[in-house]
């Protein structure tokens, strides 16, 4: 494993749709380095024979008859919206 | 009258309820009585509906009067985590992003609940999304230790361990990803019990950590506990990771069962960071097991105990960020009222939304799954976490269950470890490999430091073993009445 570079958080931050501050980015930054140096110990393990695991029972490949089953009423849904109207979410503009 | 009720255990309170003794009405005035009058000191709840709570207690008495009492539980308070689903009543995480969210719906635990009889009630206070080891993360307040109230109850389930440790509720439902049950539990003297991945179902579980998160039982005795996890435990359509496995009557198992066991403790467990009180009261524990007839063998998890909160905090980091992505301030939640375009809607949500931590983590986990990371990180750990698991498979072809601390401390002050993330991470180190694995592991009073601060005693159990896991804990239990006491409020 290499030595980590810090994170790049510009970049991350983007890709979460995060929009950090400049204190925020540096004090994140440097938690987030000490945290990432700590997780460089993982190195140390041979996993060259091991297979990941990715949840920790074999349960998989698990169907569902479909069956049409009632669904939340519209109003309902929409209880929680910021901003409604029609029966639709209303959002700022996506696309010009 | 009051006083006795709000300590009495959940098995007492039914017995009451079944003799006619009290009326369910009576238990919920009692629970809510004893709540206004604390818990502007202990603060273990976001919120409660006093006239939701009193139509159930009603509705319940009108049930037994009509002799058509549901169960164990009709009738018997049971406060939730703010992060599980009960329909008409707010749902926040204790976080901004969610402050004025009410459910549409009911959680499946919720659903099971009211079939039960039992009365969902109440808010409980947690570390927001349940990031967190102290309820320290909450965005609107933190919760005191009853037992010492410039102490953290523990997290992230440090509200609903508060307020059973004070007498507020005799039950509760926690969730628990890295040891959010387990861990407040040890810290309030109570009862904590987290199931084997896939027993409960995590439909209306506001989502950590997929793979990792299981909701799960407090209660003040071990018996308390054994009647809620038969409540809520079993099969559920509506979650595709729910494991179908008969659920047994586990408070008849943990009286039938006697012992004796074979019981492992990990070497690793016990070396330099584990405060000395704790590793006196644990190792007495141990011992009471050795002269009760079991055997007790060491045993190692040598993986376990080096990586797993590495491991974790990569596997739970990149999983939250993902399940996280869906607060985007469109159809729900907090709604950003400075953003310019959809995208930009995005950005402020999140950021105006979200404390520190919940964002430490998001990046952390955004970062770790990123293109040039992933295999680093994110398939690394997920090999080391098969090893992990395999570490615990092995010890369990020798013995039937772990004995192990729960924290390396008792209960620490407020603010002693916010401002230092990595050294909240390293405490989780006794609880967090569990949920890797996805063992049940609970926790139960096993003593008290000089400064009387509750201690804890993990029981790991084999997957899908919660009938001996229960019996094992009932007997220490009944031999030790730690469980008893209560702090003085």
């Amino acid at each position: 494993m290499a030595s980590p570079p810090d994170i790049n958080i510009d970049y991350v931050a983007n890709l979460a749709r995060l929009a950090l501050t400049d204190q925020e980015k540096e004090i994140f930054s440097r938690q987030l380095g000490d945290v990432l140096r700590y997780i460089e110990k993982l190195g140390e393990v041979d996993v060259s024979q091991v297979e990941p695991t990715a949840h920790a029972f074999p349960v998989s490949n698990v169907w569902a008859d479909d069956v049409p089953q009632p669904s939340l009423p519209v109003e309902v849904a929409l209880k929680n919206a910021p901003v409604q109207r029609d029966n639709m979410v209303v959002v700022p503009v996506v696309v010009e | 009258m009051s006083s006795d009720l709000i300590f009495k255990s959940a098995a007492e309170l039914a017995a009451l309820l079944e003799a006619k003794e009290v009326s369910s009405v009576e238990l919920a005035r009692a629970f809510i009585a004893r709540t206004r009058a604390i818990d502007g000191k202990v603060r273990a709840f976001n919120s409660f509906d006093e006239a939701d709570a009193l139509a159930q207690a009603r509705a319940s008495d009108a049930r037994r009067a009509a002799g058509q009492a549901r169960g164990v539980l009709d009738g018997i308070p049971v406060g939730i985590k703010d992060v599980i689903a009960v329909a008409g009543q707010p749902l926040t995480a204790s976080s901004r992003m969610l402050a004025n969210f009410v459910s549409p719906y009911d959680a499946t635990v919720t659903r099971k609940l009211k079939d039960a009889g039992a009365i969902p009630w109440g808010r409980l206070n947690m570390d927001e999304f349940a990031m967190g080891s102290s309820t320290e993360n909450s965005a609107f307040h933190p919760t005191c230790n009853p037992w010492d109230l410039k102490r953290v109850p523990g997290g992230s389930s440090g509200g609903a361990a508060a307020a059973i440790a004070a007498g507020e509720t005799p039950l509760a439902l926690g969730s628990d990803t890295g040891g959010s049950i387990r861990q407040p539990a040890a810290f309030c003297n109570i009862v904590g019990f987290k199931p084997t991945y896939g027993l409960v179902s995590r439909y209306g579980l506001i989502a950590f950590a997929s793979s990792l998160d299981q909701i799960g039982p407090l209660a003040r005795t071990v018996e308390g506990a054994a009647l809620l996890l038969a409540v809520i435990a079993g099969h559920d359509p509506l979650d595709s990771t729910s494991f179908s496995t008969p659920i047994p009557d586990y408070r008849a198992e943990l009286k039938r069962r006697r012992g004796p066991w074979k019981l492992g403790v990990p070497r690793e467990y016990f070396s330099a960071g584990l405060d000395a009180e704790v590793d006196g009261a644990v190792k007495a524990a141990i011992e009471f097991y050795r002269e009760s007839g079991c055997e007790i063998r060491e045993v190692s998890l040598p993986l376990a105990a080096d990586y797993a909160i590495a491991v974790y905090y990569i596997i739970a980091t990149a999983e939250a960020s993902s399940n996280l992505a869906r607060y985007d301030g469109i159809r729900y939640g907090h709604r950003s009222k400075e953003a310019t375009d959809a995208i930009d809607l995005y950005f402020k949500s999140r950021a105006e939304g979200f404390g520190a931590e919940v964002k430490r983590r998001i990046i952390l986990g955004t970062h770790v799954l990123s293109s040039g990371y992933y295999d680093a990180y994110y398939l690394r750990a997920q090999k080391v976490r098969t090893l992990i698991r395999n570490d615990f498979m092995r010890a369990f072809q020798e013995v039937d269950a772990l004995l192990a601390p729960v924290s390396p401390t008792a209960a620490f002050q407020q603010g002693e470890k916010s401002s230092d993330p990595l050294a909240m991470y390293l405490s989780d180190i006794y609880t967090i490999s569990l949920n890797l694995a996805g063992l049940p592991g609970m926790s139960i009073p096993c003593g008290f430091t000089t400064g009387g601060l509750p201690i804890g005693l993990q029981i790991i159990g084999q997957p899908y073993q919660e009938a001996g896991l229960l019996a094992i804990a009932h007997a220490y239990e009944q031999g030790h009445d730690w469980h008893t006491r209560h702090p003085s409020l």
